[in-house]
Formats: structure tokens, C-alpha cells, sequence
């Protein structure tokens, strides 16, 4: 059997390790996911932590907005390849559903969390 | 209103530039100044998806930015021009052009360069680079977001 696959957050400042951790203090899970900061890189050396993160695994990198030096990165890293794929608008409800299903494709992975973020983004009524 | 801001930033067009100085400043297009992104229609598309699309995103060589310079000057909207290197917008400040002032937006580590803000680092031969546009009449500041302290040149080389 193949790997499970990781995911990655690709954050500004501190929200990756703040995701994590909830995901973490939620789930009990604490070795799906790896959390990466942007802070003081240029698009080189964060494209490097992202390699390091990934450890030639099957990945998903889940990016923090749908612009910017989180995204040019993990797009340039994931270009070509099959077992790296990006979703944006990182939410702590994919997450959780994502730890619980690591064994579709990076692809396939990263639609399925599209879609349960998308699902927790909601305005009730108070 | 022409450009408000000639910045040097090595991660180009992201959420400090979008939103930090774009929505204070009211910025309505964007000039991205890079040989590379100018040649990679790809490149361009992952720069745009950061942009809201009511702000205009302009993609220049490096040459194309000298001779449509005075045409965004001139632009009636307010713009923010953006470069990873200090070499780029410094041949942007010659040639008569009104640039008075530049930012110093990001630029990260990398080997040769030392540290002389949080969020700028310069190897020697680019703090030279700095002094010469000051020398040349142009205010050098560093500033990372518009409620940040501009740091004058002399305070970081």
C-alpha cells in the first residue's frame, strides 16, 4: 500500500502552526499535516521549505489565499506533476476532512477539500 | 494621480501590496517590472489571481517600463509600480523621469546578503546600489506596510 498522503498549509506569519495545532487538538491526528511559514522568504527559498515539507511524498498543499507569494510558490512546485496538487482558502473544516481521507489522489484530495471548505462557510442565522 | 508607489519587492505583486498599500492608497492598476514574468504568460496568470478585478495588473520588461514610464505618470488613476531589484528601478529614476521616491517593500535572504531590517537584507554591492539613487536625489525609505515606520537608507547601510 502507498503512502497516505501529507498535507502541507502554506501560510503567512503563524497560521499554519495555528491550523495545525487545532486540527491536532481536534482530531488527534498529528502526522497528516505540515505546517509552512512564509516569513522572511522570497519565492526561492519558500519554494525550498516547500520541497523540504514535502519529502518527495504524495501531497496536498493547502494555501492560505488565492494570491499571492504562498500561491506563486506552491503553483511553480506543483507545475507538471501529478502528485502535488494546490487548493486555496485554507479552512480548518478541510483540514479535518482531509485527515480522514488521505488515500484519493492528490487531485481528487484537493477537490474533495474544496469542497468541504466550502460547505463550512456558512451565515447562520443568530 | 500616476503612481504613488515605486517599490522594490522580490515576492512582486502579494497580499502587502494588494491590500496593505492598495487599499489605504486607493490603487486602481498595478505595473509589475520583470523580464521573466513579462515573458511567461503562466507566471502572469498566478500574479493576476492575487488582484481583485476592478485593479488593472500592467506586466513590463525592464525596457518597456523605461519608455511607458511617462505614460503611467501621466495616468490619471493611481498605480503602484513593483520590482524584485534594486537594479531594475533604479534605471527607471534616469532619464528625466520624475521618480522622487522609492520603497523598499522585501528583500529576503539569500547567500551574500545580510540582514539590515526584518524584512530586508542587501549584499554590500546593493546597499551601494542604494546610496548611489539617494546621491542621485531620490528619498530612499524602507516601509513594509503603510502603518509601518518609514526606516530612512542611512538607518539600514
Amino acid at each position: 500500500m502507498s503512502d497516505p498522503l501529507r498535507g502541507v498549509i502554506v501560510s503567512h506569519a503563524a497560521v499554519a502552526q495555528a491550523l495545525l495545532s487545532a486540527v491536532a487538538a481536534i482530531t488527534g491526528v498529528s502526522d497528516a499535516l505540515v505546517p509552512v511559514s512564509n516569513d522572511g522568504c522570497d519565492s526561492g527559498a519558500l519554494t525550498d521549505r516547500l520541497t523540504r515539507a514535502i519529502e518527495g511524498r504524495p501531497t496536498v498543499l493547502f494555501v492560505d489565499l488565492p494570491g499571492g507569494s504562498c500561491l506563486t510558490s506552491s503553483v511553480r512546485l506543483a507545475r507538471g506533476r501529478a502528485d502535488v496538487a494546490v487548493v486555496t482558502g485554507v479552512n480548518l473544516a478541510m483540514l479535518l476532512d482531509f485527515v480522514f481521507h488521505r488515500d484519493l489522489s492528490p487531485a481528487d484530495a484537493a477537490r474533495r477539500a474544496a469542497e468541504a471548505g466550502s460547505r463550512a462557510i456558512r451565515t447562520p442565522a443568530a | 494621480m500616476s503612481i504613488a508607489l515605486y517599490r522594490i519587492d522580490d515576492r512582486l505583486i502579494h497580499g502587502q501590496v494588494v491590500v496593505g498599500w492598495g487599499k489605504p492608497l486607493n490603487v486602481q492598476f498595478i505595473v509589475l517590472v520583470d523580464d521573466g514574468v513579462r515573458s511567461s504568460e503562466p507566471e502572469q496568470e498566478l500574479y493576476r489571481m492575487g488582484v481583485p478585478p476592478e485593479i488593472e495588473v500592467v506586466f513590463a520588461s525592464g525596457t518597456e517600463a523605461r519608455d511607458r514610464l511617462p505614460e503611467w505618470e501621466r495616468d490619471p488613476r493611481v498605480g503602484i509600480l513593483v520590482s524584485g531589484d534594486i537594479a531594475t528601478v533604479a534605471a527607471l529614476t534616469g532619464n528625466g523621469h520624475r521618480v522622487s521616491r522609492v520603497n523598499i517593500g522585501g528583500l529576503h535572504h539569500r547567500p551574500g546578503r545580510s540582514e539590515r531590517l526584518r524584512y530586508v537584507y542587501l549584499t554590500d554591492a546593493e546597499a551601494a546600489q542604494l546610496k548611489a539613487l539617494a546621491a542621485r536625489g531620490v528619498e530612499v525609505t524602507a516601509q513594509d506596510v503603510p502603518t509601518a515606520r518609514p526606516v530612512p537608507l542611512e538607518d539600514f547601510t
